[in-house]
């Protein structure tokens, strides 16, 4: 059973311009579970975690990409996901209602009931 | 709640097959030292060279946490921040052929004979006179 964290989406538009979002604002999303070597800024302790969509902040080059001087285009929609604390830690977070905030990239989401 | 107690505690265990060892996240840490200290000025002159080399485009950010990640856990406990980044800036500026392992050879080579006192300098000590 997933937790999910309230959240109000902002008020204003994205920071940076992002094409064709495939998530918005309040969406719940999955972080996959790859285990590649490489450059990956997905934390670990956040994959297979269910949250929100916070906001989207934007189309970026892919890190993964940059990181081994490749162009790492076409650019990858980024969105601030919340999760809560009850999500990621279990019983062992001393308050489950507390929440973090994570950027990461679209290609590390999948759509998720909630 | 099944779900935490079962698959999530093994897999995020620190030895959970495909974590790399520096997605530490969660795991048990030691005190932080919140001592604070000057830079020498070979550590500045490592700072003005990163900014450099990522302005002009030689690499970015990515690839240098690429290289800091590639050293393993080991390179955090026998080097210094500084020398960490030196080391880094320099694995990318090979990777991109802005120079050559033999040219960098070279130059180590050169800057090692001017002798061991060199890396002392000190901007208290440099005239700007002396800059030209």
């Amino acid at each position: 059973m997933t937790s999910l964290p309230h959240v109000d989406p902002p008020a204003f538009p994205p920071p940076y311009p992002s094409a064709a979002p495939r998530f918005a604002p309040g969406d719940a999303v999955r972080v996959a579970t790859g285990h590649a070597p490489g450059h990956i800024r997905t934390p670990w302790y956040l994959r297979g975690r269910v949250g929100r969509v916070e906001r989207i902040c934007g189309d970026f080059a892919n890190p993964e990409e940059l990181a081994f001087h490749r162009s790492g285009l076409p650019p990858r929609a980024l969105y601030r996901v919340r999760f809560t604390m009850k999500e990621i830690w279990g019983e062992r977070a001393e308050r489950g209602e507390d929440t973090l905030d994570a950027e990461i990239f679209e290609h590390w989401l999948e759509a998720a009931e909630g | 709640m099944t779900r935490h107690m079962s698959e999530s505690d093994s897999d995020r265990s620190p030895d959970a097959a495909g974590r790399s060892w520096h997605d530490m996240g969660g795991l048990p840490a030691g005190g932080i030292n919140p001592a604070e200290h000057d830079f020498a000025l070979w550590e500045k002159r490592v700072d003005a060279l990163q900014v450099l080399c990522a302005t002009k485009g030689l690499y970015t950010v990515d690839g240098l946490r690429r290289a800091l990640e590639e050293m393993g856990p080991q390179a955090f406990e026998s080097m210094t921040y500084y020398e960490r980044w030196i080391s880094a800036v320099t694995k990318n500026l090979l990777e991109t052929g802005v120079f050559t392992t033999e040219e960098l050879n070279a130059r180590m080579e050169a800057v090692a004979a001017r002798g061991a006192t060199y890396g002392d300098a000190s901007i208290e000590g440099a005239s700007p006179e002396g800059e030209t």
